[in-house]
């Protein structure tokens, strides 16, 4: 048996055929979700992939938030299933409350496509356990509204409960503490704006080392 | 709403005055449309011939120009369908097929940049996906007024801002492109937008509704008042009395584009596609209604009834003319066989895409509109689709012509010394047109779908089309209207050349051409000679290499007032690659490689970044068109790219050696020590074609050698990779990081 580990399509999504490579190459088995069907089928994860869900229309995330998919993933969410949201994925966490925070227009206003140093910051949550504490990585960003905002108190809170996941070297669009990526209390629940995905092969990446997100959870669903 | 103009009241009023020449009819033209009929056309009829026998619709200037493309076409199997089909289609083996087109949107993106290019983004990722292909990537060639000219700002932010916006939320890669500038563009940019699909080969689908008794079905968006300043015209001057004449002539003329809902159309039309549920298909472009009607009932069986009333409208206030003219966006129109229906209809639903039957198939000939029950057209659709009148419009060789290639910049002063030269290729490095562009590229999602292996800065795109066999499609596009303007012929030549080499330096076989003709009035002898020597050089020079056009796009009256804009042909070339895993890069990347300069350097600086940048002069001759050396070079860089003799290859064009090695040491993080074999002046600026640079993976010396050999193209060891600086040895040596700051800090210090 492999882990099954669903990847969702709301209208608008883009990265989904990406996500679902990257979980085959990471030793898993990609399983395809549908945003208007309140059934994971089964799956031990699940990745809430990039793109412009809705059209990215009112506020990013904030209708895809509310498609029947979203209310079997929060309930499992909840219980502990391992959620990832990338980019328009982790907007689509904050707008359900999944994660803390928000996602703002780039300080520079304009869409940001380029190859980043990133840092993992905790490599305890079931997305990051095959890296070191402390490793740096290079991984591409791609958004328009990746600038992460919350209130000090809840900035405080993730810093001192180890809930930055992941955070920028070269801060690239205004992200509050250079934050690229965090976890709820639990650390089931990861969202990061860069992209993971497009950085788990050389051929066309920059490199490898966003392989690490998928084996992470391959490993743990497997018991290793 | 004031009843409108049917078949009935035309017949009972054949004196009544209409405004064709404020749609942009002749004389002559009314007439001919008059004789087809054998009456006066119907409003709704005036307004479809107009648009259908626009320049934009028709090619009607062009058209006997163009048709040298089919005359001289090399023989090539590759090709599944060519000129006339939305796109050409080109087998690249392995049972897929790709299908590429590039269209220009220049008019509509200086008058709102941001709208303008994203919709020109959107009309042509419709062609290819009415061709039955998945868009996978797009590209854009854009042209500029003077980089530091106010308004350049405005058009260039927009322009980028729109193709980044619509690009980025279809999820289509961008994979390069071109930016230049130049001071005869500052009133009429060029927005050139190239898209990219693949198939495999039995999904080919073609615009035809055969087939009587056949669902004409309508799918998209609602159908509003977008792009119909010309229907305007027609409110105004013969549904007077609405009052609304007035309001609608003050409607926008630019459409407004909705990506989300393009990307829902591309997969609804994808699945469609995949369960077998559509027999005809074609995207609503240009002349919208009108001229998917007309053209699908043309290349079918011949008849077809529209209900214009069943049209889902934005506003309803929309009459027969202005619907048949509309360009909203997002929409197509499907030839449906009557018992696939409620399953077409399921599909459209399920991703949320409108979709309405709005008439069907017949087997009369005619194509027969009606408006709530009353004939508004009736027509034989031939005559508005391909019946337009063709012109021989006079052409001339303008008199400056002469003066200008006796202008040699042979005659203007050369750096002197070791000094000059460096100051020299720091002017060009920084100067916006060979600046690097990543101000403007960052802004475009190169990642997205997962199969981009090669993108800007690189020569050409590469984008991966099996996961298994590594097979993959390289593209790039050039154009020069500095070159074309001193040699229409030879322009023409050069950017084809150029476009060529660039697939090639990637390590793949060119195998096709599309192209993209801007140029001023027709009606202007001087232009229209320009523009038959580009395409007689253009078709002339495929012949040679062998590689055939397979469709392209022509856009005139590119001017401002009196004055054209250079003649501009941009020219795509798509290549195949048989491993994308033996990808070339240009970045130097292994240190102490050697680095091989191939071709032939003459002191060739007519229309050269050089002449531009320090003396802005524009004189002589551009330089020389050698399609023999085109080929072998092509040849020796597939040949060491699939052997792996090859590590890194740069092709030669503007700014020559010394823009090409920077640009080579500042992608691959590495400097290169070079020797130049002659004259360094000329061997750091000439802009001779058929050059490019190799970087020779250590230890295959010899075997590089034996393909140049092979191949009888000129090689010689210049130098080698190695340290942090460019140094050429006897003259100068720049840091990598001063390179940086002058190549990347160009375009953000104008920018922003």
């Amino acid at each position: 048996m492999s882990a099954r580990i669903g990847v969702i399509t709301f209208p608008g999504s883009l990265d989904e055929g990406e996500a679902a490579r990257a979980v085959r190459r990471a030793g898993g088995e990609p399983v395809a979700l549908w945003h208007g069907e309140r059934d994971l089928r089964g799956a031990d994860a699940v990745i809430l992939p990039g793109g412009f869900s809705y059209g990215d229309y009112l506020r990013c995330g904030a209708i895809a938030r509310f498609s029947p998919v979203m209310a079997e993933v929060a309930a499992a969410a909840r219980a502990g299933l391992p959620v990832l949201g990338i980019c328009n994925g982790f907007q689509i966490l904050c707008e359900a409350h999944l994660l803390p925070g928000a996602l703002t227009r780039n300080a520079g206003l304009h869409f940001v496509s380029r190859d980043l140093r990133l840092r993992v910051e905790n490599v305890r949550t079931p997305w990051t356990r095959a890296y070191a504490a402390g490793q740096e990585i290079t991984v591409p960003l791609k958004s328009g509204e990746g600038a992460y905002a919350a209130d000090a108190g809840t900035l405080a809170a993730l810093e001192s409960g180890g809930q930055v996941v992941v955070r920028y070297l070269g801060n690239p669009n205004g992200s509050a503490r250079d934050i690229a990526g965090v976890s709820n209390e639990a650390g089931n629940v990861v969202g990061l704006m860069p992209h993971p995905e497009y950085a788990t092969s050389e051929l066309t990446g920059p490199g490898a080392d966003g392989l690490g997100f998928f084996s992470s959870v391959v490993c743990v669903l497997m018991g290793a | 709403m004031t009843a409108p103009d049917t078949v009935t009241r035309a017949a009972a009023s054949p004196d009544r005055p209409q405004p064709y020449a404020e749609l942009g009819l002749t004389g002559p033209e009314y007439e001919r449309i008059r004789q087809v009929l054998g009456r006066r056309p119907t409003d709704a009829e005036l307004a479809l011939y107009s648009v259908m026998w626009s320049e934009h619709c028709s090619y009607k200037s062009s058209k006997v120009h163009l048709r040298q493309f089919a005359a001289k076409a090399p023989p090539s199997d590759a090709l599944l369908a060519g000129i006339g089909a939305n796109a050409g289609v080109v087998d690249i083996g392995g049972g897929y097929a790709v299908t590429f087109k590039i269209e220009s949107h220049n008019h509509p993106s200086y008058v709102e940049p941001h709208q303008g290019a994203a919709t020109g983004v959107g009309g042509i990722v419709r062609d290819i996906l009415a061709m039955g292909a998945r868009p996978v990537a797009v590209m854009d060639s854009l042209r500029f007024g003077p980089a530091g000219a106010g308004d350049t700002r405005r058009v260039l932010s927009g322009v980028v801002s729109g193709i980044s916006f619509y690009g980025n939320c279809l999820g289509l890669p961008n994979i390069g492109g071109e930016l230049a500038f130049d001071a005869c563009y500052a009133g009429n940019p060029l927005v050139n937008a190239l898209c990219v699909g693949v198939m495999r080969h039995g999904d080919l689908k073609l615009a035809t509704a055969d087939g009587p008794g056949n669902q004409v079905i309508l799918l998209g968006s609602r159908t509003g008042p977008d792009g119909i300043g010309g229907a305007s015209v027609l409110a105004s001057a013969t549904f007077g009395g609405s009052g609304d004449g007035g309001h609608a002539a003050k409607r926008p003329s630019v459409q407004v584009g909705d990506p989300f809902l393009e990307k829902l159309l591309i997969e609804c039309c994808l699945e469609l596609y995949r369960d077998g549920l559509v027999a005809g298909i074609q995207d609503l472009g240009a002349a919208g209604v009108a001229c998917a009607t007309t053209e699908l009932a043309a290349a079918g069986t011949g008849g077809m009834r529209v209900r214009l009333d069943a049209v889902p409208l934005r506003d309803p206030a929309l009459g027969p003319p202005e619907i048949l003219m509309s360009e909203s966006q997002e929409r197509m129109m499907a030839v449906v066989e009557p018992a696939d229906v409620p399953r077409f209809l399921a599909v459209c639903a399920r991703w949320g895409v409108q979709a309405t039957v709005i008439g069907e198939v017949t087997g009369t000939g005619r194509l027969e509109m009606t408006w709530h029950g009353d004939t508004v057209v009736d027509i034989p659709p031939g005559t508005a689709a391909d019946e337009c009148p063709v012109y021989s419009r006079p052409l001339a060789r303008p008199a400056w012509q002469d003066k200008l290639a006796a202008d040699d910049p042979a005659a203007l002063p050369r750096p002197s010394g070791a000094s000059g030269l460096r100051a020299t290729l720091l002017s060009l490095l920084g100067s916006p047109g060979l600046a690097d562009k990543t101000w403007v590229t960052e802004q475009y999602d190169r990642y997205v779908r997962g199969d981009t292996v090669l993108a800007m800065p690189e020569d050409g795109g590469l984008l991966r089309v099996d996961d298994e066999t590594g097979l993959g499609v390289a593209l790039a596009t050039d154009g020069n209207g500095r070159y074309a303007l001193l040699d229409p012929y030879a322009g023409a030549q050069l950017a084809l050349s150029e476009a060529y080499r660039n697939v090639a330096a990637t390590g793949a076989r060119p195998l096709a051409v599309t192209n993209c003709m801007n140029f001023g009035s027709p009606e202007d002898p001087a232009v229209m000679w320009q523009f038959a020597e580009a395409v007689r050089g253009l078709a002339d020079g495929c012949a040679v290499l062998g590689v055939p056009v397979t469709g392209g796009n022509v856009s005139f009256y590119n001017q401002t007032g009196a004055a054209a804009i250079q003649p501009t042909p941009v020219i795509g070339v798509l290549g195949v690659h048989e491993d994308v895993r033996r990808r070339l890069s240009i970045g130097f990347a292994a240190d102490g490689a050697r680095i091989v300069l191939l071709g032939r350097t003459e002191p060739e600086f007519g229309g050269s970044a050089w002449a531009q940048v320090v003396h802005g002069h524009l004189g002589g001759r551009p330089p020389r068109v050698d399609f023999g050396a085109e080929r072998a070079l092509a040849r020796v860089l597939a040949d060491a790219a699939g052997s792996g003799a090859a590590c890194a290859a740069h092709d030669l064009s503007d700014g020559g050696l010394g823009v090409a090695l920077a640009e080579s040491c500042l992608r691959g993080g590495l400097g290169c020590r070079v020797t130049l074999p002659g004259d360094a002046f000329t061997f750091l600026f000439s802009e001779s074609a058929g050059r490019a640079i190799v970087a020779v993976r250590p230890g295959a010396e010899t075997e590089f050698e034996q393909i140049c050999a092979a191949h009888g193209v000129p090689a010689a060891a210049i130098g080698a990779v190695g340290g942090h600086r460019l140094e050429v040895a006897d003259a100068f040596t720049i840091s990598l990081v001063e390179l940086a700051e002058v190549h990347r800090g160009a375009l953000p210090a104008i920018f922003g």
